[in-house]
């Protein structure tokens, strides 16, 4: 029986790591979004809403270094397993398209 | 201002261009043309239908009305893209592997097919839809009135219906032409995608160039606007907390539990890969869509008169600076907006209607009827096409009923409560195993009652279903249960106490149910599939066994796919079994993907019911479900016990390894042995048979030869028999058939009889003794006669081998630790430390046999017996002289 190995070499160390980053994405978004609530009362000025156009900007723009990056890992583990046969990596010989 | 009939042919262009649009699409993509079509830009686009009218106009008017709160509708959906890789990525995976043709379907699937589920959320979808259909229509005629000639007679209510009327049927038109050519959900809808795709960009071009427009053509700049809004009203409206967050989670559940973003982002979804572009893309759209909507705001609240719409400032602010193109490109893009949502939302709810509703009637009605090939599938797309007109008439019924009033405005966020009580049991099911149907169906009741409750019998107006009396007192006077301010919570906004309350009673109900309950086994089955999507690609047996004719399976599969489908599905399908013509083998796996492919086109519960119908029995039981998981639990143990199996193979190697050296060993020993013995036989024969000779021939001898002769003869065979005795004594000792008669005796009694024997008295012969007659007055229970001859021969040993000039024995009683040992000293050289070791060992002699005398065998009897006594015999080094320690357990005297 094929188990996922506990550790990985430093190709596919890096490659959780991306999906963790993915993964961190909206609680940062939701952790930025709710800034505005600190100053409630005093209404927004166009500080506020620079402020909330900027983060939003910045989510987008690493949103997108993050999915081009994911999905490069992708394919690189597409074609490890393509090369290796099916069983390698985690798991990945059960999922053709091994885009975990 | 624009002439009111050139914008109604400009529109009726549009129209006809939109058309043209997806007619070539879907011909290119019947051509199995057009790539493009297929491109995660498309992807991305079409998830535009999350911006309706009620954004593209609504979301200035919001600005104008309760400042920064409006971007929360763009946040929440914001922050489930950009975790695509928490639930979206999941959900399309499961979309995919499972067909799922719309959200009812998905719970429906995950829950076991329940029908029941299926019914539940298309009610609540079509309840929750059609008022935002309403809502479309409401601002496509608002934007006509905007043009509408002011000298004419204003235009009246009569025209507007007859306006929502019309754009109504050409939209009902539209989706059925485009939106029902095909059944199953995993063939694209091409030519809607595209058309869709190209409304989102008229949108946005236009959402933007009204921003621009404003910003550097009204305002002068972006500095210059900065400042506008810091001077305008709404800089000074607060934030809400309760409302921002409120909102912001009611938006993101939106993008998941809306049928028409569901349909978008799930069920037209090609390919994984245009997910990953669309985490990023679509977020981009909603800021693009967002960032010129606070300057529009303002600047329309500082330039237009006070009692003017603010929703319509995107049109009103360009139609009054005389920019007729602008005013029309943003009526174009509103316009789009509306249309593409209501496109959308028909062709889900259509699906979802045919799927969960007609389909299981039509079931039960025609158990025994007719079948005819291809009447399903006509009677789906009919269904369907039924259906589509039915919720665009719904929707302009509710229009007509609320008359277009202000309530309609609010309906946006309410229908979006409505929608999300999907929400739990829709995560619940791809995140949860334990979730069960009942847990759904409870949640889904609880979270929509309360909905219907707090939020939206209240909304459709004071008196209309709630009288006002209700809802200051509550009924029945019952103050805590008064519809906006349940158990006295009292200040709320109502629309953040009616989610807090329906979403809490919907997860309470959901998660309790969930946990008190017992899921049946194609629950479990299902569950397992969509929760380990990522784990099981491959589809698990939802049946156990075929007990169904092909020919029926292939007559219904004809009824629902059309003849030419179904019978190229079955001739694939009996090639891979290897099998002639177009009737497979029934197996499990052939039924599983039998069902999956008509899932794809009536829904996973009504294709399930279909093959059940058929197969004529439930599909999966528990014991099916336990045996599956028996068979991985047996191949782990068989593994483990392969893996115990092969340590023990080892360690058996091992095991035989040694014995081999041994047996080598003893073999050796044993050729050794026989070479001695025959050796010490024949020693004392040669000289036997020499003597023998002479005597025979001897007329010659004198009598003392005679006699010297016969003597040296006696005396050979003396040896002779000595030695055999001795063999045949250690044979025996060896193999343990010896008696051994043991009884009380006295240490001193015995060595006095062994030193009598060996003819050395006390003080007497070469040998002087030293002993100590006291310690050796002990008393043991053992064969006295074996352990004498043990001590005759140790004394015998030192006679013969002491070498010292005055040999000395001394005898050394000494009782201790329960265990007498004996030791006997001489004074002789000793023995070497390498020889230490054999001396034990048959036929070890160290000197020259001949001086001697002996065989080798004495001190290997010794041990022999010593073993038998239950005690040894050991050599003592370091004592001057040749020492042996003869010990024997003292218990043996005790006992006696």
């Amino acid at each position: 029986m094929a188990r996922a190995p506990l550790f990985l070499a430093r190709q596919g160390y890096r490659r959780r790591r991306l999906a963790d980053m993915a993964r961190l994405m909206p609680v940062l978004g939701l952790a930025l979004f709710l800034v505005p609530l600190l100053d409630a009362n005093g209404g927004f000025g166009a500080g506020m809403l620079i402020y909330l156009f900027t983060v939003w900007f910045g989510l987008i723009a690493g949103t997108a270094v993050l999915a081009r990056r994911l999905c490069v890992a992708a394919q690189q583990q597409d074609a490890e397993t393509a090369t290796t046969g099916a069983g390698a990596g985690n798991g990945a010989g059960a999922d053709p398209e091994g885009r975990r | 201002m624009i002439a009111f009939n050139l914008l109604v042919a400009i529109c009726l262009a549009y129209v006809v261009f939109l058309f043209g649009v997806a007619f070539l699409a879907e011909r290119r993509a019947a051509r199995g043309q057009g790539g493009w079509l297929r491109s995660s830009a498309v992807y991305t686009l079409s998830l535009s239908v999350y911006c309706t009218a009620w954004t593209f106009y609504g979301a200035v008017g919001y600005a104008a009305r309760s400042g920064l709160e409006f971007v929360t509708i763009y946040l929440g959906p914001t922050l489930v893209l950009i975790g695509w890789w928490w639930t979206l990525r999941k959900l399309v995976r499961i979309g995919k592997t499972q067909r799922i043709t719309s959200v009812a379907d998905l719970i429906s699937s995950r829950y076991g097919k329940s029908n029941t589920l299926g019914v539940i959320v298309t009610l609540i979808a079509v309840v929750g839809t059609t008022p935002y259909i309403a809502l479309q229509l409401q601002s496509v005629t608002l934007s006509f009135a905007v043009f509408a000639p002011e000298s004419a007679t204003r235009w009246g209510a009569g025209d507007l219906n007859a306006t929502a009327l019309t754009v109504a049927a050409g939209l009902a038109v539209f989706t059925v032409l485009f939106g029902t050519r095909n059944l199953d959900a995993n063939e694209r809808h091409h030519g809607v995608v595209t058309a869709i795709a190209v409304e989102a960009v008229v949108k946005l071009v236009a959402l933007m160039a009204v921003g621009v427009f404003v910003v550097w053509g009204l305002a002068g700049g972006v500095g210059a606007m900065l400042e506008r809004i810091e001077a305008s009203p709404l800089a000074g409206m607060p934030v809400v907390p309760g409302r921002w967050m409120g909102l912001t989670f009611l938006s993101a559940a939106a993008i998941l539990t809306l049928p028409r973003m569901f349909q978008v982002l799930v069920v037209e979804n090609e390919d994984e890969r245009h997910l990953a572009t669309a985490a990023w893309a679509f977020p981009a759209y909603l800021f693009l869509m967002s960032l010129f909507v606070v300057p529009i705001a303002v600047m329309g609240l500082s330039e237009m008169a006070p009692g003017s719409n603010p929703d319509l400032f995107v049109l009103s602010l360009p139609l009054a600076h005389g920019r007729d193109g602008l005013a029309t490109l943003a009526f174009l893009g509103g316009f789009s907006s509306a249309t593409s949502m209501v496109i959308v939302a028909a062709i889900a709810l259509s699906t979802m209607v045919s799927n969960h509703i007609v389909m299981p009637l039509f079931l039960n009605w025609t158990r025994a009827g007719a079948t005819m090939s291809g009447d399903v599938r006509t009677l789906v797309l009919r269904a369907r096409r039924v259906s589509i007109g039915a919720v665009l008439f719904l929707g302009y019924l509710y229009y007509r009923l609320t008359g277009g009033s202000e309530a309609l405005a609010a309906i946006g966020l309410i229908s979006f409560a409505g929608v999300a009580q999907v929400l739990p049991a829709l995560l619940g099911g791809i995140l949860w195993r334990g979730a069960t149907r009942t847990g759904a169906i409870a949640g889904l009741a609880a979270g929509f009652s309360v909905w219907a409750y707090t939020l939206f019998l209240p909304s459709v107006g004071e008196g209309a279903v709630m009288g006002a009396r209700l809802l200051a007192e509550g009924p029945w006077g019952i103050g805590w249960l008064r519809p906006q301010a349940l158990f006295g919570l009292e200040g709320l906004d109502p629309l953040v106490h009616a989610v807090v309350f329906s979403m809490a009673a919907n997860v309470a109900a959901f998660v309790s149910v969930s946990l008190a309950g017992f899921p049946s086994p194609m629950e479990r089955l299902q569950g397992a599939q969509f929760v380990n999507v990522f784990d099981h690609s491959t589809a698990g047996q939802g049946w156990s066994q075929g007990r169904a004719e092909a020919e029926d399976l292939l007559l219904m599969t004809q009824r629902i796919l059309g003849p030419v489908e179904a019978q190229g599905l079955f001739q694939r399908a009996a090639a891979g079994q290897g099998k002639q013509g177009y009737l497979p083998d029934i197996t499990p796996e052939f039924l599983q993907r039998l069902e999956r492919q008509l899932a794809g086109s009536v829904g996973a519960a009504t294709a399930h019911a279909m093959v059940g119908q058929i197969v004529g029995r439930s599909s999966v039981s528990v014991e099916d479900l336990m045996r599956v998981a028996d068979e991985t639990a047996q191949m782990m143990e068989y593994s483990s016990q392969l893996e115990a199996k092969s340590e023990e193979l080892a360690r058996t190697a091992r095991q035989l390894r040694e014995a081999n050296e041994k047996l080598t060993g003893l073999s050796v020993q044993k050729d050794a042995f026989l070479s001695q013995i025959s050796h010490e036989l024949r020693t004392p024969m040669t000289s036997i048979r020499a003597f023998s000779e002479i005597l025979m021939d001897g007329d010659r001898l004198d009598p003392a030869e005679l006699g010297k002769y016969s003597r040296i003869i006696h005396e050979e065979s003396l040896r002779l028999t000595r030695l055999l005795d001795d063999l045949l004594d250690l044979s025996v000792l060896e193999n343990g058939q010896v008696t051994l008669h043991a009884q009380p005796v006295n240490l001193h009694d015995l060595l006095d009889r062994a030193l009598a024997a060996t003819g050395s008295p006390v003080g007497g012969g070469g040998l002087h003794l030293r002993r100590d007659p006291g310690a050796e007055r002990v008393v043991l229970v053992t064969d006295g006669d074996r352990l004498s001859q043990v001590f005759i021969n140790l004394i015998a040993n030192a006679q013969k081998y002491c070498d010292a000039a005055v040999p000395e024995l001394t005898i050394r009683v000494r009782a201790a630790h329960g265990a007498v040992a004996v030791d006997f000293i001489d004074n002789g050289s000793g023995i070497p430390a390498q020889s230490q070791a054999i001396i034990f060992e048959k036929f070890s002699r160290l000197s020259d046999p001949r001086s001697a005398g002996g065989a080798g065998l004495g001190l290997a009897i010794c041990r022999e017996i010593m073993v038998r006594l239950g005690g040894s015999i050991s050599y003592l080094p370091g004592q001057g002289g040749a020492a042996f320690r003869v010990s024997l357990p003292l218990r043996r005297a005790e006992a006696a």
